[in-house]
């Protein structure tokens, strides 16, 4: 199990749009630089790559909350 | 001596102490958000208080270094690593020519000043190497970095490693933030209720906080006293007729979210400002992160400028010890 961590402090965001579906759903392959989601901080929008492959397991925080820098975004089964 | 920028980080730019005198044209200042920190840096390193340094926001960039070079990285805690080596921050150390500086996850504050010896030595724009995007002035061609540049230094090897700027000078806001607020022109424009709530109120920094403008979200409203709406101001309480801002002033767009105008402020507008934060504590709002709890505390001119010398005071005593 592997935990993506955000590289900076902003608002965390699981959908590319509000009506959109989420990047990745439990059981989902993940592959070295897919999207797993977004924060926004200074009117950008970076997007939060996955640093492994793997099978998607779940978000451990809640869409639109604020995170902080090195906070654990979501878990990858590697 | 260049420095090849592997990756550029989140918006980090080349800045020095800025581009004084054309205000009044539109174009701010600019410079370091930190000013201190860049200073700090640079004696550090043996360069002129204001040579230009990389500031970055939140994300350190990755660069390697083609000859060896004095560096050092202050402001914000940013785990500075050469070849993967932790290095102590608001120090002097040296990176050999072929090795890499890089960057951790951030732990406290939100920008860092990288000086090395020399400066970086694009050319200047009006006076500065400061980049102002939105102008297209200074840095390289008037942008943040980008990986891939390759940015000239003056290539010195400066004053070697082991220099340190001491914790008590290392300055740093507190939990929550303290913003000193010298009140302004438009202040009877709030009620005396409002007025006090400003200051009684906790607010937090806005994502969307920039160098153009730091915007804070939490408080109670404003309330406006009523008025006979003036020839050529908006029909909002917090429209005026147009005037000149300062930096550091404070508007209210609506009544609801205060804006603190920063280096790269607009120079005038249609929006009342109910003060403006003195020049001591511009600094820190540099190293405020977004959702960070933030208090603003009324203060009159004489408590500005003990402030502003007392401000001075901390650098000369770097100055000093650095000697």
């Amino acid at each position: 199990m592997a935990q993506v961590l955000s590289p900076l402090p902003g608002t965390f965001y699981t959908k590319p749009s509000p009506e959109a579906e989420v990047f990745k759903s439990e059981g989902a392959a993940v592959a070295v630089g897919d999207t797993i989601a977004l924060v926004e901080v200074m009117k950008t929008f970076i997007e939060i790559k996955s640093e492994i492959a793997g099978t998607f397991t779940s978000y451990l925080i809640e869409d639109g909350t604020p995170v902080q820098a090195g906070q654990a975004l979501a878990e990858v089964a590697g | 001596m260049t420095l090849k920028i592997k990756n550029p980080g989140l918006a980090t730019s080349i800045q020095d102490l800025g581009r004084i005198g054309y205000f009044h044209l539109g174009i701010p200042i600019g410079g370091a958000m930190d000013r201190y920190a860049l200073r700090a840096a640079n004696m550090l390193v043996g360069n002129d208080e204001g040579a230009a340094c990389l500031e970055a926001v939140f994300m350190g960039p990755e660069i390697e270094f083609t000859e060896t070079a004095t560096v050092a990285v202050t402001g914000a805690e940013l785990p500075i690593k050469v070849d993967g080596e932790i290095q102590d921050s608001w120090s002097s150390f040296v990176v050999k020519a072929g090795q890499t500086l890089s960057f951790g996850f951030l732990q406290s504050g939100a920008r860092i000043y990288i000086a090395v010896s020399g400066g970086i030595t694009t050319p200047e724009a009006l006076g500065s190497r400061s980049t102002y995007p939105i102008g297209a002035l200074g840095g390289v061609e008037g942008r943040a970095i980008q990986a891939g540049d390759e940015l000239p230094t003056g290539g010195t090897q400066g004053a070697g490693a082991g220099r340190t700027v001491a914790d008590s000078l290392r300055r740093k806001p507190d939990t929550p933030a303290r913003l000193r607020v010298l009140p302004g022109l438009y202040w009877h424009r709030l009620t005396d209720e409002a007025g006090a709530a400003f200051f009684e109120d906790e607010w937090k920094v806005a994502p969307e906080a920039d160098r153009m403008g730091y915007r804070f979200k939490g408080g109670r409203p404003l309330e406006f006293v009523d008025r006979e709406q003036p020839f050529g101001a908006g029909a909002d309480p917090s429209n005026i007729v147009d005037g000149c801002y300062s930096y550091g002033s404070i508007q209210v767009p609506g009544g609801t979210e205060p804006i603190v105008l920063h280096r790269d402020a607009v120079s005038g507008g249609g929006y009342f400002t109910l003060g403006a934060i003195i020049s001591a504590d511009m600094d820190l709002i540099g190293q405020l992160q977004p959702h960070t709890p933030v208090k603003f505390e009324k203060v009159d001119m004489d408590q500005s400028l003990a402030a502003r010398r007392d401000r001075k005071a901390m650098l000369e005593r770097i100055r000093q010890d650095l000697s």
